[in-house]
């Protein structure tokens, strides 16, 4: 097809042939002495303990989320203003109003997101119960409940939920 | 740095043809604040700011409709017939859906404000999908339409039916999105351009490699839409979807979503419409499987919900056999039958899903066919409204559902495809099975549970029903006025449009069967009212007027009612759960 591009796709194939020899080779040919303490898990040498399966609280993923809106709108800021110094007149009234609107969505957004208690990290004194998903006669039980288990354990995730 | 390319004027911006988006969603923006300082105990404030501003969107496009066709922004915003009708249809979605969900929410203790604002939000990005032939603009409202519609659906927190619904949605949609731009990609790499009409010229080049990427483009790009709309190799989502999400949810995803997608399909393919040596025999298979897989299955289903979902995929089927006559022959036969499809199934889905909600009690919803068993003794206006509609979704004549699948097949025999209108004729038949299924349900059966579920409907949820099955009857009255309007031939036509025809039920109710067939096509009615099925269909046609007397019934029982919903309540609920 296009002949400049022959040498890579040599390149890549030949790559490929190389790692899947190296595993493969290794994989036949190396000794095999099977031990308990080679095959438990590595933890950085502390003993490991518990299921990978954990469930942790997504308030992790909330947080994570919250960062990139922050990330974006610096983006958006920083691009803007580059252009925003050197344009003439009519652009910088036109771009001023546009930014101006997306800023207030965004304040509006970051508004309800501290009303509503997002990244309050313990959220089972400050989120309405049904907002959690437990029946609300229950709910004084759940947090007692919740209050004395370490967090990741079932019934401290059931608030994460 | 060069920055001379941004010393240019801005884009010249008529605010008149943004000014419904701009108003559903900033609408939205006034719920979440209401939202957010409210009273904690109830959303009628949020309710009442979306209605009234669903009410001025509305407005603001009926307004327009005798204004000129053109784009502005840019090219990023459109404005022509079929787009102001679509944005209509889906701001009377918006407005319909809100009306009977308080009451639902607050029975299945999920009466989070939040839903409005999202709600709205989606509803604005089906308006952009619509409006646009910028195809970044499209992917935009795609988006917007579809991050809403995943939270809502996973609202029911405490579900785990509701949860999974959310999860397949949000990653299968996460699929069909990436799909759909990577297929943008292609035909920008292909043509230089994000708008439509510049993948017809692009085609003229005659280059053999534009061509192959166009292709490739326009594929991943029916891939993505294909996905919302759920045709047949991309449907498996629609059913456990559908049934996961809260009922008022589904109803709203069903309606919007889909006129959405279909909006937006019909955009690009119109843009794509030199290629359709391409993709036009591909489509006709997807169409025929669109049509005939879902039906098959349905029939085996024992959820209403579930059913009503195959149904919605088979409807899709349906347009898409109009979409595809248009495309045919884009000359000889216009966009008007598929529109008129669209209005008339938004309005029965609202209307459907709003009656599937009346079982819901106690956080739990009842919508397995057992449990529409002997609706008929508890809510006699419930069953009519029911019969009526399932009546449009088989196609019984003076119902909306029958023109507009008249007008398809109408359409698909005039531009050639003769198997496609063959195939649309022999599902009607099909699809009768399972929506009688729901009618038998409702009336035949008898009540099957000790204690029955109780017997109130509540006002929103009734108003909803009445002024839904007004349209579906009323709307036959639209059709010519539709019609001219749509195909340009003559702007003052239009007078009273169909989201707004809930202004004089009780008259509209009468007149419609004092005149039973207002718009007579005598030569194809036997073709689509099908050999066979036809006389046992004509009962249930005659069942609305019989529902107009018992509107008072409901009232009557509301005291037991209330009585009976008491006493069960507490009793009732440990049996379920267990």
């Amino acid at each position: 097809m296009n002949g400049d591009m022959t040498p890579i796709l040599i390149l890549v194939g030949v790559a490929a042939l190389l790692c899947a020899a190296m595993v493969t080779l290794s994989w036949v040919l190396g000794p095999k002495k099977q031990t308990p303490y080679k095959q438990a898990a590595y933890e950085c040498g502390v003993a490991p303990s518990g299921s990978a399966m954990e469930r942790f609280p997504i308030k992790f993923y909330l947080v994570a989320i919250l960062f990139v809106l922050f990330d974006i709108e610096v983006v958006f800021l920083w691009s803007w203003l580059t252009i925003f110094k050197d344009a003439d007149l009519p652009f910088q009234i036109f771009s001023f109003w546009a930014i101006m609107i997306y800023m207030a969505l965004w304040i509006i957004g970051d508004a309800y997101v501290l009303k509503v208690n997002a990244i309050d990290w313990d959220e089972t004194t400050s989120i309405a119960p049904e907002k959690l998903g437990l029946p609300e006669a229950s709910f004084e039980s759940e947090v007692r409940a919740a209050a004395g288990a370490p967090i990741g354990s079932p019934v401290a995730a059931r608030g994460g939920q | 740095m060069n920055l001379d390319q941004f010393k240019v004027a801005p884009p010249s911006v008529d605010w008149i043809t943004l000014l419904p988006v701009i108003l559903v969603a900033s609408t939205g923006l006034v719920a979440l604040l209401i939202e957010m300082f409210r009273p904690k105990q109830t959303n009628v404030a949020i309710i009442w700011t979306s209605l009234i501003g669903l009410g001025v969107a509305a407005g603001s496009l009926i307004l327009q409709m005798g204004q000129p066709s053109g784009d502005t922004f840019a090219g990023m915003a459109l404005r022509d017939p079929a787009s102001l009708v679509l944005q209509l249809v889906l701001v009377g979605v918006c407005f319909f859906t809100f009306f009977f969900s308080e009451s639902y929410l607050r029975e299945r203790r999920i009466p989070f404000g939040e839903f409005y604002p999202l709600a709205l939000w989606s509803t604005a990005g089906g308006m952009i999908m619509v409006s646009t032939e910028n195809l970044l603009m499209l992917f935009i409202g795609l988006e917007v339409l579809s991050i809403s519609l995943y939270v809502m659906a996973g609202m029911a927190r405490q579900e785990s039916k509701s949860e999974e619904s959310a999860i397949k949605y949000f990653l299968l949609g996460a699929f069909a999105s990436a799909f759909l731009l990577y297929g943008i990609a292609l035909v920008y790499g292909a043509t230089g351009s994000l708008h439509l009409d510049q993948i017809a010229r692009a085609y003229a080049l005659n280059d053999g490699l534009t061509e192959k990427l166009l292709i490739f483009g326009v594929g991943f790009m029916l891939v993505g839409l294909g996905f919302k709309a759920a045709l047949v190799p991309f449907h498996q989502w629609a059913p456990d979807v559908y049934q996961g999400a809260p009922t008022n949810v589904t109803g709203f995803m069903a309606a919007a979503a889909k006129v959405a997608a279909i909006g937006a399909l019909y955009r690009v393919l119109s843009g794509a419409v030199d290629l359709s040596g391409t993709w036009m025999p591909l489509l006709i298979i997807i169409a025929i499987l669109t049509m005939t897989i879902p039906n098959l299955i349905a029939c085996q289903q024992k959820n209403v919900k579930r059913i009503l979902g195959y149904s919605s995929i088979a409807n899709a089927g349906y347009i898409l056999v109009g979409l595809l006559a248009h495309l045919q022959s884009p000359d000889k036969i216009g966009i008007e039958t598929t529109v008129f499809f669209l209005v008339s199934y938004a309005l029965v889905t609202i209307g459907m899903f709003a009656l599937l909600t009346l079982n819901a009690r106690d956080g739990k919803e009842g919508t397995e066919l057992s449990d529409f068993y002997g609706l008929w003794n508890r809510h006699p206006l419930a069953a009519g409204l029911m019969v009526l509609f399932v009546a449009s979704l088989i196609g019984i004549p003076i119902t909306g559902g029958f023109f507009a699948k008249l007008g398809i097949f109408n359409d698909a025999v005039n531009a050639g495809l003769t198997l496609l209108a063959i195939v649309l004729a022999i599902n009607s038949a099909i699809s009768c099975y399972y929506y009688l299924g729901i009618v038998r349900a409702a009336f035949v059966a008898e009540e099957t549970r000790p204690q029955p579920l109780g017997s109130t409907m509540p006002p929103g949820l009734r108003f909803t029903g009445i002024a839904c099955a007004v349209g579906v009857l009323g709307i036959s009255f639209f059709l010519t006025p539709i019609q001219a309007y749509l195909s340009g031939k003559d702007p003052n036509a239009w007078t009273n449009p169909p989201a707004t025809a809930s202004t004089g039920p009780s008259e509209n109710l009468s007149s419609s069967t004092t005149n039973p067939s207002p718009d007579p096509d005598p030569d194809q009615d036997p073709a689509l009212t099908n050999p066979g099925e036809a006389p046992p269909d004509q009962p249930p046609a005659d069942q609305p007027p019989v529902a107009e007397p018992d509107e008072q019934s409901p009232q009557e029982s509301s005291g037991e009612a209330a009585g009976e919903s008491e006493g069960t309540g507490p009793a009732a609920n440990p049996a379920p759960s267990r």
